[in-house]
Formats: C-alpha cells, structure tokens, sequence
C-alpha cells in the first residue's frame, strides 16, 4: 500500500492545499468583492491577471516565480537581505506559488457569487438600517454560501493536483516539498506501478468526491 | 443632481403627514428623486431636510442605514435567505427598543401576513411577498415611508389585493408617506398631496383634489378625466338600499355601502359622467343634482370641452360635454348650472 514517504507527501499535500484554500479565501474575498462591486474603467486588466494562471503552462508561472523568490530574485532577495528565511526549496515558497496558481479558482466564483447577488439585497438592508459591515456578514455571506463552498472546494483541489509549479519552486525533497503529484511521477520513472496506483487512485477518489460535494450542494442552494 | 445626460431640478417642500404621490411618466426622475431621499444615491450639492433633521447638505451626508426611513422597492426584495419571520425581525432588530413604535405583531396584523411567517419567499405569491416587504419596512419604525411604485410589479388582482392595505396603512399609522406613481388612479386612491414630474422638472404640487381639478394639466384633458371629493357617511335608507355620503357641497346618493356611519369616504366622480341643466330636473332617474357656478371652461379637441364646476367651500366637479352644448347652454365662467352626475365610484 502507501510507503511511509507517500504517506508523507500526502500529508504535505493535504497541508499545502488547507493553507492556501485559507489564504485564498481570506485575500479573495475582498478582492472578489471589489471586483464585483467596482466600476472601475480598467477593471478587465486585473481580471486578465487574476485569470492568467488558467492559461499559463505551470511551468512558465513556475519559472517566473523560481526566479522571483530566488536569492537573488526581487522578492527572495528582499527578504534574504531582512534576514527572512529563503523561499526557493521550502514549503513556505509552495504556499506562495500555490496561491497565485489556484487565484482564479477562488475568486472567479466568489466574484460570480457577489455579481449574482446584485445591489439590491444591500440597498434593503441598509433601509433596514444595516452598517455597510453588518450587510456584508447577514446579506452577502449568506447569499454568497454556495460561491465560498464552490470556490473553497475548486481551490483545495486544484491546489492538490498541481505539478508544474511545485516541481519548479519546490524542487522535489522529500518530506519537505515533495508532494503526491511529484510522488507518483517519481513512481512511474522508477516503474514502481503498484504505488503510482495507491497513490493515483487516493488521489482520483478524492477529487471525484469533492467536485460531487459541490454539485450536490450547489444544487440544494439553488439562488431564487 | 445630475447623472448623464439626465437632470433632476426638484426644490419642493412637502407636508409632514399624510401621503404624498410623486406621479410622473417613467424616465422622469420618480425613482431618482426618491434614492436621493433615502440616501441610497448620493449627489452633490443636494439639501435635504426631513422634519427637522437635515440628512443632506453641503459637508453632511448621513447614510441610508442612519436615516430613519422605511423604503418599499417595485419589487419585495426579500431576503432570499431568510423566512418571513427573519425578514421581518431583521429591520427590527437593529432599531434600538426605545424607537419602536410599530410592533412586529402589528405589523403583521396589518398586512394580514400572520399564517406565512415560517415560509420562505420563494414560496409565496408576489402579492404575498410585496405584503411582506411592506410589514418589514414598517417594523423599523420609520418616520418617513418610501414607496417607490409598490404595485407596478403585481398584477390587476394582486394590485386589488394590496390596495386595501396600503389605504388601512394610510388611515391607522400617522407615519408621511412619499408614493411614486406613473398611475392616476392609485394615486387618486390613495394621495393627498400631489407633486407631479416631468423630465425631470416639479410641473405642479399642490394638494390632491386642487390638481385634479386644474384644466391646464394633463389629468384634465383626457377622457377619464375625474373629481376627487371626500365625504362622509351620513345615512343609510334600507328600504332602498341606498347610502347618503355628504360632502361641503351637498349630498351624494349611492347603493348601500358596508361603511360605519361617520366614517370618510373617498369619491371619483368622471367628468364624462357628469351632464349639465339650466334648470332644475325632477322628471330624471339621476338622483346626484347640484346647484353649481362655472368656474373656467377649456377646449381638450375639436368637438369638447372640459367645464370646471365650484360647488360651494372649494370642491369642484368636473364635466365633460360638447362645445356645441356650450354653446347652446350659453355657458361662461359665473353662470349658475345644475350639475347631474350619472354615477359616482368609491375609492375608498
């Protein structure tokens, strides 16, 4: 079955999509409702930017943030002459580079979600004498459930099934940045089939029955 | 306040009680004129005073969720995550216990909504679901009641069916009421102050039965041209099955009608219903004769004319008849005619 190193990539893995679908829905959300919300005339460039990772082969993205967090890049540079820690090769810099990678998956649907809702609900409640923070947590959230289930739910796995990225800035070490999709490729390169397919299989499973989730929930809180 | 190629040029000052109609063509500036009042769309340079607190003026703009308003939309709005129990405590909730004046029970009591609190909107009729909106935007207490065409969305029966709660409203709670309306007959149902629109412009205000008489508006000039008059139940003849409404100029005749003795009454009498006399007929069916003066008379095409009838304490009548029996009657404005009208519609 699992050798203790799958195991192991599977935990990071399992902690690498939990923080960055946390991340993402805590930077997303205010970005989602900005966009939502803004008549803001360049409005579409930062939709192309946020949508870019859903073109972007992930090596490019990748590269381009193998070179950014590097020591010498801009942002590991910075931090290195802070004292921080290095970015490149850790978990840390996983984190960083699964954020930008699954964004789109967030806040797309988020933004779907708020769009949906309209002005209307909000104009209500504030007649109803709701503060503009009031509305956002008895109006919105509630009315938006599905989008952060479904954009919760996108983003954990699409988190999990990443390769391109996580091999270029995490390099493949095991127990450190070594995660399932990196496990199984090192298991077919040694031809070790029956643990690609442990592995592979768990992988399928898990996924099937997610995106089920979503669906099945989505359609219990169909919007009126 | 301006938005585009559109301009709102209204500086009007409007009575403290009773309900108020903004009536208007759509694209006039109803719905703008009435989110500038809640705040809901804030323009500069605005200035706007409500009772005797200013809620908008040079350096000051309070919020709309710090204004104490109620603001029923076109349509209920509810909130779809909610019950009716919930939408109609939401409001309630955040007003603090010392404010309240209207309770939820009355509230509810009112619009008639107690069997549909545990429902969910989705589940009720769109008269159902306005009557719900309207009970939540009561249950804030609110010393000024927005109403932005709250029937136009509904139907000719679900429009019956809300009338009567929005006329009980008008005559249990002392709350002003501002209506916009693009339609004559609600607005006659149920307005007492009247601010008409145009393009954006105040074309005239003045209070209900004023307007409605003034052969220079729009009102006038077509065929369901109408007085209002208000009266009150004074008898009713149960051999004949009739009931006397008596108003400053005399006494309507009219089929016996389920109303308490003394209770006010609000009358639509059609100009086209209304025939003029030199002299005083007994040998006719019509039982509603007034002694009237003519008061102005003005040409609405080439074969009619409207005649404006003062009967006494200002009410007037208005009467719809050929230029020819203008003519052959010898009327101008002072002469004394007998005003017969066929037949008069309650509005309330």
């Amino acid at each position: 079955m699992f050798s203790e190193a799958d195991l192991t990539a599977l935990v990071i893995t399992l902690k690498l999509a939990i923080i960055t679908t946390l991340i993402l829905l805590l930077l997303g959300t205010p970005l989602a409702l900005w966009m939502a919300r803004t008549r803001w005339r360049f409005k579409f460039l930062l939709e192309a930017v946020v949508a870019l990772p859903l073109v972007l082969p992930p090596t490019v993205l990748g590269f381009y943030m193998l070179v950014a967090l590097g020591p010498h890049g801009p942002v590991g540079g910075v931090m290195a002459s802070l004292g921080g820690p290095p970015l490149a090769f850790t978990f840390t810099g996983l984190v960083i580079g699964s954020v930008i990678y699954s964004l789109p998956f967030v806040v797309q649907p988020l933004q779907n979600a708020f769009a949906a809702i309209g002005r209307r609900p909000l104009e209500v409640a504030a007649t109803l004498r709701a503060s503009p923070i009031d509305r956002f947590f008895t109006v919105t959230l509630p009315l938006a459930r599905p989008g952060f289930f479904t954009a919760a739910v996108l983003g954990f796995a699409h988190t999990i099934g990443e390769f391109g990225v996580v091999l270029m800035i995490g390099g493949n070490i095991p127990g450190e940045t070594q995660v399932v999709s990196i496990a199984i490729y090192d298991h077919v390169e040694s031809l070790e089939y029956i643990h690609a397919h442990w592995l592979s299989g768990g992988l399928l499973l898990m996924s099937f029955l997610m995106l089920i989730a979503v669906y099945a929930f989505n359609r219990r809180f169909t919007v009126i | 306040m301006r938005r585009g190629s559109f301009s709102l040029d209204v500086d009007i000052k409007i009575p403290c009680r009773g309900v108020t109609a903004v009536l208007g063509a759509s694209g006039c500036g109803k719905t703008t004129l009435l989110r500038a009042i809640a705040g809901l769309d804030q323009y500069p340079n605005g200035f706007l005073k409500v009772a005797d607190m200013i809620w908008q003026e040079a350096n000051h703009f309070i919020p709309p969720h710090q204004r104490p308003l109620g603001y029923i939309f076109q349509e209920a709005s509810l909130f779809a995550h909610l019950n009716v129990r919930r939408n109609l405590e939401y409001g309630m909730k955040r007003v603090p216990k010392m404010e309240r004046k209207v309770s939820l029970i009355n509230a509810i009591e009112l619009l008639g909504i107690g069997h549909l609190l545990e429902r969910k909107p989705d589940t009720l009729s769109g008269g159902e679901r306005q009557r719900v909106a309207i009970a939540r935007a009561l249950s804030v207490s609110p010393q000024l009641l927005l109403m932005d065409e709250p029937l136009a969305a509904l139907d000719l029966n679900r429009k019956q069916e809300i009338l009567p709660y929005l006329e009980s409203l008008h005559r249990k709670l002392d709350i002003p009421v501002i209506y916009v309306s693009h339609s004559p007959d609600e607005v006659a149902r149920l307005a007492d102050h009247l601010v008409l629109l145009e393009a954006g412009r105040v074309i005239a205000t003045g209070n209900i039965h004023g307007i409605f008489s003034r052969l220079d508006l729009p009102f006038t000039q077509g065929a369901d041209a109408a007085a209002i008059i208000e009266a009150t139940v004074a008898a009713h003849d149960d051999e004949y099955a009739l009931t006397y409404l008596d108003f400053s100029g005399g006494r309507f005749t009219v089929t016996r009608q389920q109303l308490a003795l003394g209770s006010k009454v609000r009358l639509r009498v059609a100009a086209r219903d209304v025939s003029l006399t030199l002299v005083y007929q007994t040998n006719t069916s019509i039982l509603n004769i007034f002694p009237t003066t003519v008061d102005e008379i003005k040409n609405v095409g080439p074969a009619q004319v409207v005649v404006r009838l003062l009967l006494g304490d200002g009410v007037c009548l208005l009467a719809r008849i050929t230029r020819k029996s203008v003519s052959i009657l010898g009327l101008k404005p002072g002469k004394q005619v007998y005003a017969q009208a066929k037949s008069v519609a309650l509005l309330c």
